[in-house]
């Protein structure tokens, strides 16, 4: 049986015929969409890899089943970026060493932004650990990611408060 | 993951004649469920996705003072409600210890209920468990079993739950609302869950298609708030399941208890209300002496299951902690890490 939904994703609506409903959102964007920036670590909720937006906020894509997301506005590590411009949270992380290997670090950035968007932690960076422990990092970048958010964060806000201004 | 069929009732209605029939199961968010299925534990032959129903996503207060929350609200939402974390701190701080941001703000309070045991033998299609497989054996005894059960448990099962969220539940009375074929039923969380006895296999009293369509917190429970702690100790400091864990709530009144709330976490099959500590915890100054006698009386029953007589001695200096934590008043701000024993305020003695 195919089953249709509609999804948005980085800005553009799909139609999105499903064969089977056992495909969750991560082999969805791997798999079918071709979108293999997000990873695929664990597959079990525990590592973080596979984060992405849905409707602005961060969840697991493995745990998520497609079927069960028709109608939803989703944002990826490929949607985050303007043109050449990077997004603020990838220039921070490139500047403050955030990663070494690369392969959490898609997961990193899309929690992040989750993060800064959630606006709970503040400039506090034990908040931001905190916040950021559903995102594991094996070769053990969190120095570089916690000051990464942090800047993100101070970067964002300082650009809306001028925006309002 | 087993094939299944996948529907989308529009009415509760039709969610519970679809859910009645064998082999479906309900589908909320899917985070334990779909880990479940991915391991082969759970094998539905149909899911009904409740997410979209209408009505269930909302937070309201009633009439006499309670509150209502859809089963559909999400642990994140719920958790950050500004007025709900000041009416019931405790269960927002045991929300917010619970598992990572990702998934709080994925997974539902309903679902919360439901998720099943995080025992490794019960995860491990290749072993015996009880649960799993009724009648199979129990490869947790004489196993790996240092998390495992200290209270309420038997000879066919030593798993625990492992919620947060339905520890200050219970401690604070909460109900769950059910609908069924039989229609629309009442159950104090409390009594939702069931210790394992001969049918570890059940972990829950309801029945094929029940659905939880909300969670009541009573008014009296807003007494509390003030004196409210959720207390929880793990293996790493965040994004992990409890050891022990305990709610208490305190009614303090010139340095006198007056009434006093207290559940523990992990150390049984379902969230454990510690009356006996609490009937100790009337009309006593608040003070160390009266928090120790009340953690004897709540493990005076506590056995170990296997290697964890340390969790006896643990759970006894956590309820001392929370007890003390919650007399000093509950934080302005949800601390830094939720619940956790290393955010004390200074002057707090290690015990």
């Amino acid at each position: 049986m195919n089953l249709m939904i509609k999804l948005t994703i980085n800005g553009e609506p799909r139609d999105i015929v499903l064969d089977d409903p056992r495909v969750t959102l991560l082999d969805l964007l791997r798999e079918r969409l071709h979108l293999t920036g997000t990873k695929k670590g664990c597959d079990r909720g525990q590592c973080g890899a596979c984060t992405i937006l849905v409707d602005g906020k961060r969840i697991n894509s493995c745990l998520a089943l497609a079927i069960s997301h028709d109608g939803a506005d989703i944002l990826t590590i490929e949607g985050v970026a303007t043109g050449d411009h990077l997004h603020p949270v990838q220039d921070a992380f490139i500047a403050h060493d955030g990663l070494q290997c690369g392969f959490c670090t898609p997961g990193q950035i899309m929690s992040a932004i989750g993060l800064i968007a959630e606006g709970q932690a503040g400039s506090d960076p034990e908040r931001i650990r905190e916040a950021m422990s559903g995102n594991l990092c094996r070769c053990g970048a969190y120095a570089g990611i916690t000051e990464a958010v942090l800047e993100a964060q101070k970067h964002l806000t300082t650009t809306k408060t001028e925006r309002a201004a | 993951m087993k094939a299944f069929d996948y529907a989308r009732p529009k009415s509760v209605a039709e969610a519970i004649a679809a859910a009645s029939e064998n082999g479906s199961a309900y589908l909320a968010a899917g985070t334990n469920l779909l880990d479940l299925m991915k391991g082969g534990i759970a094998t539905p032959s149909r899911l009904v996705d409740v997410r979209h129903l209408q009505g269930l996503d909302r937070i309201e207060e009633r009439p006499d003072g309670s509150l209502r929350i859809g089963a559909m609200v999400g642990n994140a939402d719920l958790a950050h409600d500004a007025d709900f974390a000041r009416a019931y701190p405790a269960v927002a701080e045991a929300l917010l210890s619970g598992a990572s941001a990702q998934l709080r703000n994925a997974a539902t309070i309903g679902g919360n209920l439901m998720q099943r045991t995080r025992c490794g033998y019960f995860y491990d299609t290749a072993g015996r468990c009880n649960k799993r497989a009724p009648g199979s054996g129990c490869d947790a005894k004489g196993g790996d079993n240092r998390l495992h059960a200290i209270l309420g448990f038997s000879d066919a099962c030593i798993a625990t739950h492992p919620s947060d969220f339905c520890v200050p539940l219970v401690a604070f009375e909460a109900v769950a609302e059910i609908e069924g074929r039989s229609g629309r039923r009442e159950i104090a969380v409390e009594k939702l869950h069931r210790l394992p006895g001969t049918a570890p296999e059940r972990d829950t009293e309801l029945e094929p298609g029940d659905l939880i369509v909300s969670i009541h917190l009573p008014a009296a429970a807003r007494s509390f708030s003030a004196h409210s702690r959720y207390l929880k100790v793990r293996e790493r400091t965040s994004y992990a399941f409890a050891v022990v864990s305990a709610a208490a709530g305190l009614i303090i009144d010139g340095g006198m208890i007056k009434q006093a709330r207290l559940a523990l976490g992990g150390v049984a099959a379902k969230p454990w209300r510690a009356r006996e500590a609490e009937a100790l915890l009337s009309d006593v100054r608040a003070e160390p002496a009266a928090f120790r006698r009340a953690a004897d009386a709540a493990l005076a029953d506590a056995k170990p299951s296997g290697d964890n007589a340390f969790k006896i001695v643990l759970a006894k200096r956590i309820i001392v902690r929370a007890l003390t934590l919650a007399a000093a008043g509950t934080p302005e701000r949800a601390p830094a890490l939720p619940a956790s024993p290393f955010s004390s305020p200074a002057g707090v003695l290690h015990v």
